[in-house]
């Protein structure tokens, strides 16, 4: 029986938070991969910046379509600081208590000797003002196959129950 | 166990000059059909998709995109086709959704994630689409406006299903 969409690894944060959450050792047996997260940051603010990184890098550059509730506004960038591209926002520790955004990360052709694309959907919603959904494009050039990504919070650790599940997708 | 998931098909591009590539005698047992997609263009062009090789004015679509300095909304009406993806020869990611396909009755509603973070010309964009006719989808062509799709490029077809 083919195994197209299967769960390869899983991680929810602790008592205390974390700083990132790393799935390493990643199979080559899939062609996409696949991650969705429910996530909270502890930064001291309504929302902070999701962060994502390949082989422990960030995309080379990366753009955002984003939407507050009043605006609706588009950036774009290169690899952040700390090793990661920016996906999407999550709620911070001011946000309406438990809260958590929700996004999806697709990436496909994962072990490929190409460049690797990917996007992510990413949405917060709590009953405030302060609220986003963004759209996201990702390319990173390097052209190594993806063994390992991080996923962490830009200015604070990763709330506890944060959960983030990596899936591969096979085409045959 | 039910197969919910189930790849049905997948062509990668080679080395020889391809600007075209049909997905056909799709099976009707799934719910819903999905496209995914890597590749690039060997010229900067719209990548789009055609269902049962209709060529006709018979698509639409509602557009929301963003460019890394505006964000977008815009409409086609009476196209020849849908947009799956926009890219030059950086790689770019994309996927389709093509819900209830197998269906006679309504037309068939797709909604398409692209994206293009490359340099020059960069999107990421969300589209709806429709393809007026209620036949059930048979087959799917995937086709460049302009050049031809890059080696190495990769689309598959998945089915899924409700039950």
């Amino acid at each position: 029986m083919a195994n197209t969409y299967r769960k390869i690894d899983s991680a929810t944060v602790g008592s205390g938070g974390v700083a990132s959450v790393t799935f390493s050792s990643i199979p080559q047996t899939y062609t996409d991969l696949l991650i969705k997260g429910c996530a909270r940051s502890l930064r001291a603010s309504d929302e902070d910046g999701m962060g994502f990184g390949i082989n422990g890098t960030g995309a080379t550059n990366w753009l955002l379509l984003s939407g507050n509730g009043s605006a609706a506004s588009s950036g774009t960038s290169s690899s952040l600081g700390y090793g990661a591209a920016f996906i999407g926002r999550i709620p911070g520790a001011t946000a309406t208590a438990n809260t958590f955004g929700n996004f999806e990360l697709y990436l496909p052709n994962y072990t490929s000797s190409l460049a690797k694309s990917y996007f992510t959907d990413a949405v917060t919603e709590n009953n405030s003002s302060t609220a986003y959904a963004s759209l996201l494009a990702a390319y990173q050039s390097s052209t190594s196959v993806v063994s390992s990504v991080i996923l962490l919070a830009g200015n604070a650790n990763l709330a506890q129950y944060s959960t983030f599940t990596l899936y591969g997708i096979k085409n045959s | 166990m039910a197969i919910t998931y189930e790849p049905i098909a997948t062509q990668t591009i080679s080395g020889s000059a391809t600007s075209t590539l049909t997905f056909a005698s799709i099976p009707a047992t799934f719910t819903d059909l999905i496209l995914a997609s890597s590749g690039s263009n060997s010229t900067l062009s719209d990548i789009k998709i055609r269902f049962n090789a209709d060529t006709g004015s018979n698509y639409s679509e509602t557009i929301l995109l963003g460019s890394g300095s505006s964000a977008i909304a815009a409409r086609g009406s009476n196209t020849t086709g849908l947009n799956h993806n926009y890219t030059n020869t950086s790689i770019a990611a994309a996927i389709s959704h093509i819900m209830n396909y197998s269906n006679s009755t309504t037309y068939k509603s797709t909604m398409t994630r692209w994206n293009s973070a490359t340099s020059t010309d960069p999107y990421t964009a969300v589209y709806v689409g429709q393809w007026r006719n209620t036949s059930a989808i048979t087959s799917v062509t995937v086709f460049v406006g302009s050049g031809n799709f890059v080696a190495g490029s990769i689309f598959t077809l998945y089915g899924i299903k409700a039950a």
